[in-house]
């Protein structure tokens, strides 16, 4: 079981208010993923559910068991860390099963659960090897092989897939989702990676600047984002936003639309533009487009491959269901 | 980029080294040599070299005159169990500093290191008289105390330069895995700090090794290690140069056997933190 649950925390380092009061639930269960610019405060965030650091006030609750006091060791969560932390002088299956030691577990127990535990991660022939011994990737199996072992209430991972490269990402990112198909176990997963937000999390919390800017499904997020950040941090390749008349026209101080709902022409369409950069993905292709007159780059995607060529003028269609309206504070108007 | 360095440039560079290096050897040289003299050759004008009549016999007298092994046994008793004393109490201290810092912690440890510039003569009187109040004059258990004082700031300084380069989340880690601050400490800071832990316990082990002054002034018969052995042969007789050199000899041949032996740990000790 794994509820927790945050009443107006706070945190300060000195003088300096890192996280504004913030009030949050994560069911157990659920895969939160906090996600945001560096700097926001989503590690911090993490680190006061861990215990690593206190809070300067407020109350954090697991389980419905009031924590704030509670040292991180006995919390009875589990951390992944982005550098991995693994212990260099122990072997893989004594990093495995160094919590279970520290819980003192019988040796018997201890060596089922790191077997299976390898068995899981595919780890099972590297068990005798050090850290410095294996890739990126498998280091960073051994520090969910640590985590999982102990079946803590709740995961927590830093930034876990920073220091990998972009394929073992992807891969990692279905391995982590998998096992949390498999654990049903309260996951938290801090990331700076919209992509990995969207792609794993059952709820997603935006944050800025320490405050929750939204919380909700990455769906939800998507398609009503509540301000002008969450619009822009959410989706990729970003959405893009037009400020004055055209704005005006919808009664909004900004609209946004997103560069999938805008269908290109070479004839047709309210909005026309000069292509610049294109990117050709293959399965689809991306137009930055200038001249437009409502803002500096309109991206444009189409699907499949699309022949226009730098220097063109085109033509774009915005989707009227998808157009996004903002008031003059950044606010979404409904 | 790199700087070009001729041949002749190194040729130089070679001879100074060298004669840089030989100049600090040649007092342990000469001692050595001295050992191996009689008294006569010892004080003849002008000095003898290495063509002289090679003799062990003040090695003999001294053996027999003094017992060496109780001196050496004080030596290893003292110099060993300060350290190992200022380790124990070191460890903590710097894990503190290291992981844990105050506000106050640079200060700390410059207040710790400025207690080594003070002269140690300026409180040899209020030392002395603790130690006769608390029997403890001519007393290893004593001696092993005062240097342990005396080097715990070099020890502590050193573990925690070491200490500050292990990463602060294994040590996170280890709390999220359900580690106490003693198991922490036991099982996952000490082993990885090992190599530092061991140059700075042999980096001490020879300083205390050395020490004179305290031993000197605090022990006379009973506990008095080598370096009281060493002056017991400048003693109002007059001086013997060949049998003051064979117990030298004796005194410091330990601690370069063990010097000798750990280099690598010891330069490692002496630059560390210079460069990354």
């Amino acid at each position: 079981m794994g509820r927790i649950v945050l009443e107006k925390v706070t945190k300060s380092f000195g003088d300096v208010e890192v996280i504004p009061p913030l009030d949050l639930t994560i069911e157990d269960g659920e895969f939160a993923v906090f996600v945001g610019p560096s700097g926001c405060g989503k590690s911090t965030l993490l680190r006061l559910i861990a215990g690593l650091e206190d809070v300067t006030s407020g109350e954090i609750d697991i389980d419905g068991q009031d924590a704030t006091e509670v040292p991180p060791a006995k919390r009875g969560l589990a951390m992944v860390f982005q550098s991995y932390a693994l212990y260099p002088h122990m072997s893989v299956r004594k990093n495995i099963a160094f919590p279970l030691r520290m819980a003192k577990l019988d040796q018997a127990e201890q060596n089922r659960r790191v077997e299976q535990a390898a068995a899981v991660l595919n780890l099972t022939d590297y068990l005798d090897r050090r850290p410095g011994q294996l890739s990126g990737g498998q280091r960073q199996r051994v520090a969910i092989g640590r985590a999982i072992v102990r079946e803590p209430a709740a995961f927590l991972f830093d930034e876990p897939l920073s220091n990998l490269d972009a394929a073992l990402r992807v891969g990692m990112r279905l391995e982590i989702s998998e096992l949390h198909e498999r654990l049903k176990t309260t996951m938290i997963y801090v990331t700076h990676d919209q992509v990995e937000a969207m792609t794993m999390a059952d709820k997603i919390v935006v944050l800025r600047a320490g405050n929750i800017e939204q919380v909700g499904s990455p769906l939800e997020l998507y398609r009503s984002p509540r301000n002008l950040f969450v619009a822009g941090f959410i989706g990729s390749p970003k959405m893009n936003f037009i400020e004055g008349g055209e704005a005006g026209t919808h009664g909004a101080h900004a609209i946004g639309v997103r560069p999938e709902h805008i269908a290109v022409s070479e004839s047709d369409g309210p909005w026309s533009g000069v292509v610049g950069v294109s990117e050709h993905l293959g399965s689809d292709t991306f137009f930055h487009v200038h001249e437009t007159g409502l803002a500096e780059t309109i991206t444009v995607r189409a699907d499949g491959e699309v022949g226009f060529r730098h220097g063109d003028r085109i033509h774009m269609t915005p989707r009227a269901d998808a157009i996004h309206k903002f008031d003059a504070d950044g606010l979404r108007i409904a | 980029m790199a700087r070009a360095v001729t041949s002749q440039r190194k040729t130089i560079n070679t001879v100074i080294a060298w004669g840089v290096g030989l100049l600090i050897f040649f007092p342990i040289l000469w001692t050595i040599l001295t050992s191996f003299k009689t008294e006569a050759q010892a004080i003849n004008d002008p000095p003898l070299f290495l063509f002289f009549d090679w003799t062990l016999e003040n090695y003999s007298v001294v053996q027999e005159r003094s017992d060496y092994m109780r001196f050496l046994w004080n030596s290893v008793i003292i110099a060993g169990g300060s350290t190992i004393l200022g380790t124990i109490i070191a460890v903590p201290a710097a894990w503190s500093m290291a992981f844990v810092p105050s506000k106050r912690t640079k200060d700390i440890l410059l207040w710790m290191l400025s207690t080594k510039m003070l002269p140690a003569v300026g409180v040899l009187y209020p030392i002395y008289l603790l130690f006769i109040q608390l029997g403890l004059l001519d007393t290893r258990i004593g001696l092993v105390i005062v240097l342990m004082l005396i080097n715990l700031p070099i020890i502590v300084w050193m573990l925690y330069t070491y200490f500050k380069e292990i990463p602060g989340e294994i040590l996170e880690a280890a709390r999220m895995d359900g580690a106490g601050l003693r198991d922490e400490i036991l099982y996952v800071l000490t082993p990885m700090a090992v190599p530092g832990i061991a140059s700075t316990i042999l980096l001490n082990l020879i300083l205390a090794w050395n020490e004179a002054f305290w031993t000197l002034n605090l022990t006379a018969a009973n506990a008095g290690p080598l370096t009281a052995f060493i002056a017991s042969y400048s003693s109002p007789e007059g001086l013997f140069f060949a049998k003051l050199s064979a117990a030298s000899t004796m005194a410091i041949a330990p601690i370069l056997i063990l010097g000798w032996f750990s280099q690598k740990q010891l330069v490692r000790g002496l630059t560390f933190g210079a460069v990354k």
